[in-house]
């Protein structure tokens, strides 16, 4: 058995109820994801269109991430998914640097890396990944890409040459794919990311990675003191409080 | 940074989670520099006692490994004080995992930490005869198998090119991270090395003999050259991923770290590679300090940036 994850873009309407239920389901802390949609415009007026892709870790083969971790925190199961396992992660970010796709963080409560598993917990006890229940329009597909009657093998021999993953030239053999996504949405040089215009909130980069209030003493002394400090989401909400940048620019 | 604009598909990111910034930062440019400085002096000792007599550098054999013991635990400390797990940094000795460069240079430095404290041990007992008193076992013992220290050298000079171009494989592992994955970075480490070795040594040169002293120069001068044309050669003309050379050609136009880079290449490089020159002719010692110095921090400056610019690349 291998499992395989499917999305199909001309269905995904950008609800992020994945999104959504992927925080809930596995305590994504805040300002962390493992499952995000990134939303894209396309064109120009008046032929303009809204494209949505989500994005979380494709569970690769051939898995860069799996490859360079020094403990084996990151490791195959038996049915193909690249699963963690936190209490061994040392906090390298070694894998960080490896996955092309940028789909690992660094929980700043546990100070350990994660990404998506697939919910290899649900599927332990034969349920689906949360995300894929809480689609309402059915786009995640999700499956056995072994078995040739499976929903996902049907679908990708359905959509034989439309059927697209994600930097194929990084030889990882994602076993996530997607269908209905053009060059913009899947490659980071074919679209503009401008800073302080967006729909909803700006672009911003995280200047740190994992809790701003634990420093490198803190990671030393949480043994012993707990790990009190709360997850700061100033840096963001400094940052959406610019707004003179941003309407400048025709933002909202 | 490399929004171009894109005609072609006119496409533009409206909606993101915030893009996470430097995941390895400045700890990581101490460890490898410091990486440098430790094997460094172990190539270079080897190669000054090649080619000339002992007592020519009456210091070196003690010397050596207390600057190599010194850089290295710098360079462990820094690389425990990144993790952000640091207790459970002997997971990496009891579940190691083979495949990680993370794991073999982990070992292999560790090893390589070994032998020099022993070295140290010798070449310190050796050099202070009543260090520790009569009682001391410890210099006793390490009197006693003085010859040792001759005949674990080779040894620690061929361990010393895995321990100081590990870090390159590590790069070549992190594919998200494709400036990196040059194998020219092999060959920039070991320069690295030799720089940062010859450039320590030089300030423990004072009482060698003045060919001792022109050979380190002369190390030093070659190292900042080829390094220098290397960089050069990685920043300019090699051949990378459209997503690499979008990164470059941001850095290229002024952008975040152009500054810094050049700076550095000024700093550590080019003005060193004239003293050094200058040395070899005028042999005034101030000019070669401060040309070493020079060369140390203007290393630290270029692996910073050059540790950073790569994490610029948009993964999605
Ligand atoms: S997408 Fe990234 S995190 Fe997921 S398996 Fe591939 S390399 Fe690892
Ligand atoms: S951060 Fe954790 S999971 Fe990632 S490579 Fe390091 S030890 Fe492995």
């Amino acid at each position: 058995m291998k499992l395989g994850f499917l999305v199909d873009l001309n269905l995904c309407m950008g609800c992020k109820g994945c999104e959504i239920a992927c925080k809930v389901e596995n305590e994504v802390p805040l300002s962390t994801w493992r499952l995000r949609v990134k939303y894209i415009d396309l064109g120009t007026f008046p032929d303009t269109r809204r494209s949505f892709t989500p994005l979380r870790c494709n569970h690769c083969e051939s898995a860069p991430c799996e490859r360079i971790c020094p403990v084996s925190a990151l490791h195959y199961l038996e049915n193909g998914i690249v699963n963690i396992d936190s209490d061994r992660c040392i906090g390298c970010a070694g894998c960080m640097m490896a996955c092309p796709y940028g789909a690992i963080y660094m929980d700043p409560e546990t100070n350990t890396a994660d990404k998506c598993t697939y919910c290899a917990h649900r599927i332990e006890s034969g349920m689906m990944p949360a995300c894929v229940v809480a689609c309402p329009v059915e786009a995640n597909i999700f499956g056995d890409i072994e078995d040739d009657h499976s929903h996902i093998s049907l679908y990708i021999m359905e959509h034989k040459g439309a059927v697209q993953v994600r930097k194929p030239e990084k030889h990882t053999s994602p076993t996530h794919f997607y269908v209905g996504g053009g060059n913009a949405t899947l490659n980071p040089l074919a679209h503009q990311r401008i800073e302080g215009f967006s729909l909803f909130n700006d672009i911003t980069h995280l200047e740190h990675v994992g809790d701003k209030n634990h420093g490198i003493l803190d990671r030393f002394l949480a043994p012993f003191t707990g790990h009190h400090g709360p997850t700061d989401n100033a840096s963001f909400i400094e940052s959406a409080t610019d707004t003179e940048s941003h309407e400048q620019e025709g933002g909202h | 940074m490399v929004e171009s604009t894109i005609n072609a598909t006119q496409a533009v990111v409206t909606l993101d989670v915030p893009i996470q910034g430097l995941v390895w930062g400045s700890i990581i440019t101490v460890n490898m520099w410091a990486k440098s400085i430790g094997t460094g002096v172990v190539f270079l000792a080897a190669f000054l006692w090649f080619r000339h007599k002992k007592d020519e550098m009456p210091n070196l054999r003690w010397l050596m490994p207390v600057l190599a013991f010194v850089s290295l635990n710098v360079f462990l400390l820094f690389t425990l004080i990144d993790l952000h797990q640091p207790y459970r940094m002997i997971h990496i000795f009891t579940h190691p995992h083979w495949t990680s460069s993370i794991t073999v240079g982990a070992w292999m430095a560790s090893l390589f930490l070994a032998i020099i404290t022993i070295l140290m041990v010798i070449g310190v007992a050796d050099a202070f005869p009543g260090l520790g008193g009569k009682k001391c076992k410890l210099t006793a013992i390490a009197r006693n198998n003085s010859g040792f220290y001759e005949k674990i050298m080779p040894f620690m000079v061929f361990l010393a090119i895995p321990v100081t171009t590990y870090t390159a494989i590590i790069m070549a592992q992190s594919s998200a991270r494709e400036l990196w994955q040059a194998p020219t970075e092999v060959m920039q480490m070991m320069w690295a090395a030799l720089m940062a070795g010859s450039a320590a040594l030089i300030f423990i040169s004072g009482s060698w003999s003045k060919e001792a002293r022109k050979d380190l120069a002369l190390v030093l001068t070659f190292a900042v050259f080829f390094s220098f044309m290397m960089y050069m050669g990685e920043y300019f003309f090699s051949f990378k991923s459209s997503e690499a050379e979008a990164v470059l050609a941001y850095v290229h136009s002024g952008g975040a770290y152009s500054v810094e880079f050049w700076f550095g290449m000024t700093l550590g490089f080019i003005i060193p590679f004239f003293l050094g020159m200058s040395y070899m002719k005028s042999e005034n010692m101030t000019l070669l300090r401060f040309a070493a110095i020079l060369a140390l921090v203007g290393l630290f400056l270029v692996k910073d940036v050059w540790l950073k610019i790569p994490q610029m690349l948009p993964l999605s």
